[in-house]
């Protein structure tokens, strides 16, 4: 079984986050990097297969500035065995759906069974380019996983709607996009650590993916308008309990149209 | 000079944080409290691969150097584990150098293995109540016998006895001569900790109470001929050669708890109001805080340096003797700003900067204390004569 990981660097959660209000984009140099925890979760989903199953291949691929080959040095200490990055500086700003024609195309070409991405980063919380990237490369998608099953020929899983849950199933290759339950991750050992140093990790350009600027990142299909920054939180509803306090809350949350 | 990032230290930086995350402060403060040694995290530590981090590929280690081993150290006192972190694991991830470098094949093949996995704890045992600082003082004594030698004598502040499998001692094999070299006479063995010849007690003590210190009580313990780590007579030796790096690692652990009770003031400081305001806006605060954070980056850029010079083997006695010096008091300069910022919840436990600034504070006394410092600068340095 061959399965590519999608991998995203994304600014610190337990950081502040910021956006830069000039070019809409998220402010990278505000807080620490770290690789998305989804990302990672989706890893440990590939990476529980190959533990009981030899002969797995797991490579992570990701698209992101210079700083993203951590993210890569990480995927590969917790045990995937390649590495792609894409990086090109005609990429800086690329919306999702360039970025997902951008990883179909780095996607190794029919050597591959399965790619495993998270449901939604936690920077751009688009949520849409494992979609997009299935759509790309005509494959099925099963999105919002809770839990995957692999056997030879078919990926299963748990998809939680708001009114009940979902059997899904899907024969290989397939594109599929897991939930934060799907899995905890594991983190890179020592010897994770030494041994990721000789597992291959390519750089790959736009050029050599065999994608020109121009085609790669034609027609952008979204454009920020603007951008600005969260006002500050406004003072909370009090409500004091007169012995209406159980009437007053379901009015409020009515009215807000929270049930 | 090249200060640009190192992937591999990168790494094994973000690794060991991530580690620690699972061990937060109420961990280290609980295991303070109880004085119970924190067999989670040494588990963790050990199961994560860190123990055999100095040690030769060859016994399954990762053959790495003291930087390191450094950074190991650093990043779990940082966490938040401070030296209690650090001591329950210091002798896995570097205790091991005499023998690494002065055992014989047999005592490796023996024992180093057994370090990587974790399961062989042991202590250092050089401290006697009556040598203290002057090491060749010392008068536990290690007489022959046929097939070993049987080893009396007291030693004190013996760190993780009570887990110990095995102890390193140092032991004189014949008498000072008053007329030769001071240092000569003393053998360093891997004496097997057996409890029917060397009574425990733990010595209560003012912090890191999470790992135990002892004083011990030897009568008649057998060791092996084996077991005698490099010549016997030349035991000072096969410890000199690791001091300078005990130092740097030591050092390193001294900034981490600087960083961690850092980490708090300037957290407190901004969220702390009083008068209206964040307390932290008050200059009579930031500034604390801004000294304590260059003086750990002053003392810092001294410790990398030392690092750097015992890795290739340069020899790094000033070095290594100011980091050590130098970290130890950023570190406890640190530890007592965050504890000021903190106002009377500094001195209550809640916010853990008292814990951090009772083990900084260990730091100016061992593993080496500053005065010995000073005196080595004196003579070796600047060439003084030698005052003791
Ligand atoms: C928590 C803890 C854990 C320890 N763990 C270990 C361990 O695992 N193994 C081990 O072997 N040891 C251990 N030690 C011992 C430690 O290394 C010694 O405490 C330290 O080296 C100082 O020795 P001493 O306590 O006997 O002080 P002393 O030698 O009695 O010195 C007392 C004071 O006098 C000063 N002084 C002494 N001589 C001079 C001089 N010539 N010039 C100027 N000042 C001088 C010293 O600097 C010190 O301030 C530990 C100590 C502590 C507190």
């Amino acid at each position: 079984m061959k399965i590519v990981v999608l991998m995203k660097q994304v600014p610190d959660t337990y950081g502040e986050r910021r956006l830069d209000t000039q070019t809409g984009r998220v402010d990278r140099g505000s807080s620490e990097a770290i690789v998305d925890e989804i990302s990672e979760r989706a890893l440990e989903v590939a990476l529980r297969y190959k533990d009981s199953h030899k002969g797995t291949h797991v490579t992570v691929l990701t698209m992101g500035p210079a700083s993203a080959n951590a993210a890569l040095r990480k995927g590969l200490s917790m045990g995937a065995d390649a590495a792609i990055h894409v990086l090109d500086d005609a990429l800086v700003g690329a919306d999702m759906g360039q970025t997902a024609a951008v990883l179909a195309a780095a996607l190794p070409r029919n050597e591959y069974d399965l790619v495993i991405a998270g449901n939604e980063s936690t920077d751009g919380r688009g949520g849409a380019v494992p979609a997009m990237l299935a759509e790309h490369l005509n494959l099925p998608h099963l999105s919002f996983l809770d839990s995957v099953e692999l056997s030879v020929g078919e990926v299963s899983g748990e998809r939680v709607s708001e009114y009940g849950s979902l059997d899904v199933r899907a024969p290989l290759p397939a594109v599929v996009s897991i939930t934060e339950r799907a899995a905890e991750a594991r983190f890179p050992n020592f010897k994770g650590i030494m041994t990721a140093k000789r597992k291959p990790l390519s750089v790959v350009s736009l050029a050599e993916l065999g994608l020109g600027p121009a085609e790669a990142l034609a027609g952008a299909r979204s454009v920020v308008l603007c951008a600005s920054a969260r006002p500050a939180r406004a003072a909370g509803t009090k409500i004091v309990d007169e012995g209406n306090a159980g009437e007053q809350l379901a009015e409020f949350l009515a009215a807000n149209r929270l049930i | 000079m090249d200060f640009s990032p190192n992937p591999l230290h990168d790494d094994i930086r973000d690794s060991v944080r991530t580690l620690c995350k699972g061990f937060p402060d109420e961990y280290w403060m609980e295991h303070d409290e109880s004085k119970e040694f924190p067999w989670e995290f040494y588990n963790a530590v050990a199961e994560g691969g860190w123990l055999g981090l100095t040690i030769p590929e060859e016994y399954g280690g990762g053959g790495l150097g003291v930087t390191e081993a450094a950074i190991v150290e650093q990043e779990i006192a940082a966490s938040g584990a401070g030296m209690g972190g650090c001591s329950a694991v210091h002798i896995g991830i570097f205790g091991f150098e005499p023998i690494i470098h002065h055992g014989s094949k047999d005592l490796k093949d023996r024992f180093l293995k057994r370090v990587v996995t974790g399961e062989l704890h042991t202590s250092f045992a050089v401290t006697e109540p009556d040598a203290g600082t002057d090491t060749t003082n010392i008068s536990t004594f290690a007489k022959k016998v046929d097939g070993g030698y049987l080893i009396s004598g007291q030693k004190v502040w013996i760190t993780k006895a009570q887990e110990a499998e095995r102890m390193l001692i140092l032991a004189r094999t014949s008498p000072r001569d008053p007329n030769g070299k001071r240092t000569a006479g003393m053998t360093l063995f891997f004496a097997e900790m057996d409890r029917s010849k060397v009574s425990i007690r733990p010595i209560p003590k003012m912090g890191r109470n999470a790992v135990d210190t002892n004083e011990l009580f030897i009568d008649g313990l057998f060791v092996a001929d084996e077991d005698v780590v490099g010549e016997v007579g030349h035991g000072f030796r096969a410890i000199l050669g690791g001091l300078n790096a005990e130092r740097v690692i030591s050092a390193n652990a001294a900034l981490g708890i600087g960083k961690a009770a850092l980490r708090r003031g300037v957290r407190y400081a901004n969220e702390r109001e009083v008068f209206g305001r964040p307390i932290g806006k008050n200059q009579g605060i930031a500034f604390q805080l801004a000294e304590a954070q260059i003086r750990l980056d002053a003392a810092e850029a001294v410790v990398q340096k030392a690092a750097w010079m015992v890795d290739n083997g340069i020899p790094c006695g000033r070095e290594a003797n100011a980091a050590k010096y130098l970290c130890a008091e950023a570190g406890f300069f640190a530890a007592d700003v965050a504890l000021q910022v903190h106002g009377g919840f500094g001195y209550g436990k809640e916010f853990h900067v008292e814990r951090y600034f009772r083990e900084a504070r260990l730091m100016r006394i061992a593993p080496i204390s500053q005065e010995m410092v000073l005196n080595y600068f004196s003579e070796h340095v600047l060439g003084l004569p030698r005052s003791y």
